[in-house]
């Protein structure tokens, strides 16, 4: 074997085995305890994230807990003065209702409208179906406030506006198309011959969906409700153009609390509405992550083997 | 055009061969499933937005004799109004950097929390965790942490690595970090899921064949990885593109960050001007979707189909 024959052959698609045994100097399976430059850049990135990240988190926190805070590194004193104060001042009871009822209206309705219609997507091929994945597309890829403020319009023509009807069709808009694009790849990703194996035995279609496809979606269905979820609990654009004082989400009220007249309400009173609105969310997501993996979305995880 | 062919499908259960001919082109009752979405579609969308494009061809009689043109009063002052067309440059001057920056760096932090290792669940778990902070929180918390008197500069003060606080808010920077913030987990989740998707024989198997970390990238993941790719870019690229609460909260409202969306809604509710509003909205839509119709046809070429990923 020598090194001449290698670099004679043919330079399309040979993989030099002898060159690569040699550069890793490592027995297989062993792994080298120096990071390379890349673990180190991917270890910077995520530490530089995590920083701003639970900086933003606990500033936010000890702001809604602290008395007065200017010049120092901690507030004099705490006190949970703020929370009380907010949630009488906002009414947030309700302000917290109308978001989980909001929130809850458009998943259901948004799964019950976009699975069928993503299982066409996803199985056949018919005339039309370019422009039907067009129509899905669309109000994903168009910016909210787009077809929002014609839609917003349109509400306060049919004398829906500030009512929480409107919040809830306005969220629905992109929730739909959004339950279709994310469960198509996950039910191409099905073997057919599942279906049809089941089809062959005599099964009607309502029978494939109910017992052989259901329970390989169940996984796909939830990782796009709680991406719903997350989505309409956060989404302010559309909410905030149809929404009034009785049909608030928190994510508006908050808004409209930093940017009211006169200024804004004191800081911390929006902190302390800041840390229920993150703590609302957390809940949710760690309910959501004892039932999927934070990768489901697309596929079923295998672990990868190496590296 | 789709209805029609589903009302064709069911009307020939008479005759089978003309319901044969029907399904071998792929028109059969299972288009039915279809249709509550796209009634959805038409009702909530549609028609709505037909309604808006309607509306820009009747400009308020201000706008008419300011800058003449008739019905096209309004887009003649969308192009010739510096005021509101400079809003396009500093819209995609956020948002293209921002979506850039969060798919490139998910990608490999994607690839390293790919494999086994102890705390994997936890680490991801916080990535996600910024999702549950929302544009509003993160803005708030992006004053209070990185504003002048903030825990980073007061950080970086007392060390002595800065005479000056660094002004991190209130300004294109401010926008961007929470864009980042907001955006980058986002990405990691979508790009990590379609990389969850490849089946890991397949570089196995490249790898038993001799293919080191670099052929196997660029030959085996990631052609399979690029259509989730471009996805992931779009997504992150319209978050980026609608920023609107950021732009307001921790931008310069007046000046670096007047983005489209903060231009749509003043004119929308504060000058009560709804033929204007749907203009610039209108307009803010035809400006992203020029770049995702780039992205689009870059993604036309790549491969499409079975990642393996399931049996």
């Amino acid at each position: 074997m020598s090194n001449s024959k290698l670099t004679a052959a043919p330079p399309t698609e040979v993989v030099n085995i002898v060159k690569n045994r040699s550069r890793g100097k490592l027995a297989p399976g062993e792994k080298s305890l120096a990071a390379s430059p890349g673990t180190w850049f991917v270890w910077f990135g995520i530490a530089a994230f995590f920083i701003f990240l639970f900086g933003i988190v606990l500033s936010v926190l000890v702001d809604s807990l602290g008395k007065p805070w200017f010049n120092t590194w901690l507030p004099e004193t705490f006190t949970l003065g703020w929370y009380q104060e907010s949630w009488a001042r906002f009414d947030l009871t309700h302000i917290i209702g109308v978001t989980l009822l909001v929130a809850f209206s458009v998943i259901i309705i948004s799964v019950i409208i976009g699975v069928p219609a993503s299982y066409v997507l996803a199985r056949s091929n018919f005339p039309g179906k370019k422009l039907v994945m067009l129509l899905f597309l669309l109000p994903i890829l168009i910016p909210p406030i787009t077809f929002g403020i014609p839609l917003a319009t349109v509400m306060y023509n049919f004398g829906l506006g500030r009512t929480v009807l409107a919040v809830i069709l306005v969220n629905l808009v992109p929730s739909v198309p959004f339950v279709i694009i994310t469960m198509t790849p996950f039910i191409e990703q099905i073997n057919p011959a599942i279906e049809n194996a089941a089809r062959m035995c005599g099964a009607s279609m309502f029978r494939v969906f109910t017992r052989i496809l259901a329970p390989l979606l169940i996984p796909g269905i939830l990782a796009a409700s709680i991406l719903v979820l997350v989505r309409t609990v956060g989404m302010f654009d559309l909410t905030f153009l149809v929404s009034g004082p009785r049909s608030d989400t928190l994510v508006v009220a908050i808004y409209r609390a930093m940017t009211s007249a006169g200024g804004g309400e004191a800081r911390q009173l929006i902190s302390s509405m800041g840390v229920i609105y993150t703590a609302m969310m957390l809940l949710i997501l760690i309910i959501a992550l004892r039932f999927i993996n934070p990768t489901q979305l697309v596929a079923q995880v295998k672990d990868s083997r190496e590296d | 055009m789709m209805t029609s062919a589903t009302h064709t499908g069911s009307r020939a259960r008479g005759s089978a061969s003309l319901r044969h001919r029907l399904a071998e082109r792929g028109v059969d009752t299972k288009l039915l499933l279809l249709v509550p979405a796209i009634v959805f579609a038409l009702l909530l969308f549609v028609y709505p937005f037909a309604y808006g494009i309607g509306l820009t061809f009747q400009p308020l009689a201000a706008t008419q004799e300011q800058w003449g043109g008739g019905f096209f009063a309004n887009y003649v002052a969308f192009f010739k109004d510096a005021f509101i067309f400079d809003s396009v440059w500093i819209t995609l001057r956020l948002a293209l950097p921002a979506a850039l920056f969060n798919v490139l760096v998910s990608i490999p932090i994607a690839f390293k929390l790919r494999s086994k290792f102890r705390g994997k669940r936890m680490l991801q778990t916080l990535l996600v965790l910024p999702i549950t902070l929302g544009t509003v929180l993160t803005a708030q918390g992006l004053l209070i942490f990185a504003g002048r008197q903030g825990w980073l500069n007061r950080f970086l003060l007392e060390n002595g690595i800065i005479d000056q606080p660094l002004q991190l808010v209130n300004n294109y920077l401010g926008v961007m970090l929470s864009l980042i913030i907001s955006g980058f987990p986002f990405a990691y989740l979508l790009i990590s899921s379609y990389l969850s998707g490849i089946d890991p024989s397949l570089e196995a198997a490249a790898k038993t064949l001799g293919a080191n970390w670099k052929q196997r990238f660029r030959r085996i993941t990631l052609p399979l990885l690029a259509p989730g790719l471009a996805t992931t870019f779009i997504l992150t690229f319209v978050l980026a593109f609608s920023v609107f609460p950021s732009a307001r909260l921790v931008g310069d409202a007046s000046g670096e960050t007047r983005v489209l969306a903060l231009m749509a809604y003043r004119a929308f509710s504060e000058q009560l001007d709804y033929s204007m509003a749907s203009t610039i909205a209108i307009m803010m839509g035809v400006v992203e979707l020029i770049v995702i119709a780039f992205v689009f046809l870059g993604r036309s070429f790549l491969y499409k189909g079975s990642t393996g990923g399931k049996g």
